[in-house]
């Protein structure tokens, strides 16, 4: 069975985390299906380059399957009539309905060829209700998902949403909290409580869900600061910048 | 996508859009202004003469020199463990030639602005929706507005369409007040707005169109009006860059010893992180404005040392809130509940 990792930020950008399983996935021979919703593809490939992976040339022979949502969107609202047979999977822009998105990611992953398991890799989920999508629908879809990607095709599912504490977005701490629940894994990205820091930008937390496993296990629960460079990101334990010692 | 969140009266943030637009012109930039308050034509008349010549970059160059060389011969005799940190700089130095200076006290001159080619969308001029919109499912101001940009994007060539043309320019958009009452969104207004997803798609989609092509825009928006909450999350997350401007007008901090050299203070809540993993985070988050006879300056926020032992306690916590991440180099502040005593 693959498995749900959840990637979740509070207060800071938790998109390093995002780049980092593209360029990780890719180079361990993975067949990936990037739905980037809020960046272009030219940003992913930049940074990309900086940890050693090529976009391109992964789309050239077919190991990345990259929607670029916001290209897509364009193309359905500005475009020429679009034809019946290929819905737009950004369709759910006008008929609040992600079955065309699940569509699309299903046909992905469905023929992995001479790739090792299929990856599906979603830059970020907040952004589908922005979208005018209800949270049920939305986990509705992460679950159509979970069952083709991880039980069906054994794959693993990555996910990044946004979270704040004191949130009034309550449609997404819904989401959120849903997603955590039924995750294996969750990075949690948390800028410093104390406040923005130069040398420590923020705290990772990571939980690993035993409890989902095994009834009588606990959650292992990790935490570490980290900083990112122009490159890498360094991590080291609480209270160990290298600022301080 | 740089959005700024408008103070109470929007009188600076007015003045952050001029100089946006302003700086387009003088860089010889096409100009899109949108707008349901004011027609843009009266916007572009109001915008601010630029200094070109170098006289007043000099004086201010002067300024600083000459407190700069004061600074040198006072050694610290109390305090010296703050010697030997660098000199904070509380305006940005002269020695930077990014971008114009401008003089707020005057306007900028009919044949400048009309050196460039503008264009302008001024929503109760425009014509009723067209039936290709209904699909789009969102505020027909918005989309109005959308079609807009997207027309003269592609047909101006700002998105790389037309090979043809060489000298390839930039497309500054400017919006004002967004979301507000006026662009037809009840967003302002209530709660549980009608359509709550508009503003957030017009700006997903302006995200877009912005990716593909060669602009850059600014969105002013009055977000203390806003009702509800978790649409400015949302907003904040689809921009790039969000900056608040929080004015002192009006408020209980015009009035405290502490702030009176400043206008407002300036809320980074968001720097854009592109085409690269990390950022660039300046030292300091505490920036607060000045709106001077003739120039806007946006400076850090420079708290003069607690010296009297009369200021209340309620406007220190204030200040201990908002203050909580000031550089050390600045002031001798007294964080805490208790008064220190000697």
């Amino acid at each position: 069975q693959g498995t749900f990792t959840l990637l979740r930020d509070t207060r800071t950008d938790g998109s390093f985390l995002v780049h980092h399983f593209l360029s990780f996935y890719l180079r361990a021979g993975c067949k990936v299906c990037f739905v980037a919703l809020l960046q272009s593809f030219s940003h992913y490939s930049v940074v990309a380059q900086k940890l050693g992976v090529s976009l391109a040339a992964a789309k050239e022979r077919g190991q990345l399957v990259f929607l670029e949502g916001l290209k897509s969107c364009l193309d359905l609202l500005f475009g020429e009539e679009e034809q019946p047979e290929q819905p737009s999977p950004l369709q759910f822009l006008s008929t609040s309905d992600l079955r065309a998105l699940f569509d699309f990611v299903r046909l992905a992953l469905a023929a992995p060829g001479s790739w090792k398991g299929p990856v599906l890799l979603v830059d970020d989920l907040s952004v589908l209700l922005s979208l005018g999508a209800a949270p049920v629908a939305v986990l509705d879809f992460i679950h159509y998902c979970r069952v083709a990607v991880c039980c069906q095709l054994k794959g693993n599912i990555v996910v990044l949403v946004h979270s704040n504490e004191d949130s009034e977005d309550e449609e997404n701490e819904l989401v959120v909290n849903s997603l955590c629940h039924h995750s294996d894994l969750i990075l949690w990205a948390e800028g410093l409580a104390t406040g923005f820091c130069k040398d420590v930008h923020g705290q990772i937390k990571i939980i690993k869900r035993l409890s989902l496993r095994q009834a009588a296990e606990q959650d292992l629960v990790q935490v570490y600061q980290y900083k990112i460079q122009d490159r890498s990101v360094t991590f080291f334990a609480r209270g160990l910048s290298a600022a301080v010692l | 996508l740089v959005f700024t969140e408008e103070d109470k009266y929007d009188l600076y943030s007015n003045l952050l859009f001029k100089y946006f637009l302003a700086e387009g012109i003088v860089c010889g930039h096409d100009l899109f202004v949108a707008s349901a308050k004011e027609h843009p034509d009266n916007i572009l008349k109001e915008l601010p003469a630029p200094l070109l010549d170098d006289t007043y970059g000099k004086e201010l160059g002067d300024e600083a020199a000459a407190v700069k060389s004061e600074d040198f011969q006072d050694s610290m005799k109390i305090a010296w463990r703050y010697q030997n940190l660098p000199k904070m700089e509380a305006s940005p130095t002269t020695y930077t030639k990014f971008g114009h200076y401008y003089d707020v006290s005057k306007k900028m001159s009919p044949e400048l602005y009309q050196s460039v080619k503008w264009h302008s969308f001024y929503l109760h001029d425009e014509l009723s929706f067209e039936p290709k919109m209904k699909a789009w499912n969102m505020n027909s101001g918005y989309a109005k507005l959308l079609q807009s940009i997207q027309r003269i994007i592609s047909g101006e060539g700002f998105d790389g369409s037309d090979p043809q043309k060489k000298q390839r320019n930039v497309l500054r958009i400017g919006i004002q007040s967004l979301g507000s009452v006026l662009w037809g969104d009840d967003v302002c207004c209530s709660e549980t707005p009608e359509d709550p997803h508009s503003l957030t798609k017009f700006l997903y989609v302006l995200r877009g169109l912005l990716r593909k092509s060669l602009s850059a825009c600014i969105v002013t928006v009055p977000a203390h009006l806003m009702q509800n909450k978790a649409i400015m999350e949302r907003v904040t997350n689809l921009s790039d860059m969000v900056v608040g401007l929080e004015s002192f007008i009006g408020s209980e901090r015009e009035t405290n010893p502490l702030y009176k050299d400043y206008h407002g203070l300036v809320h980074v809540h968001q720097i854009p992180r592109l085409n690269s993993l990390i950022c660039d985070v300046s030292d300091t988050k505490d920036l607060a404005f000045r709106l001077k006879r003739k120039l806007f300056t946006i400076e850090r926020l420079h708290l003069p040392p607690d010296l009297s032992d009369t200021v209340s306690r309620a406007s220190k916590q204030d200040l201990a809130g908002s203050a909580k991440l000031l550089s050390s180099g600045c002031g001798a502040m007294a964080i805490g509940k208790k008064h220190l005593d000697f």
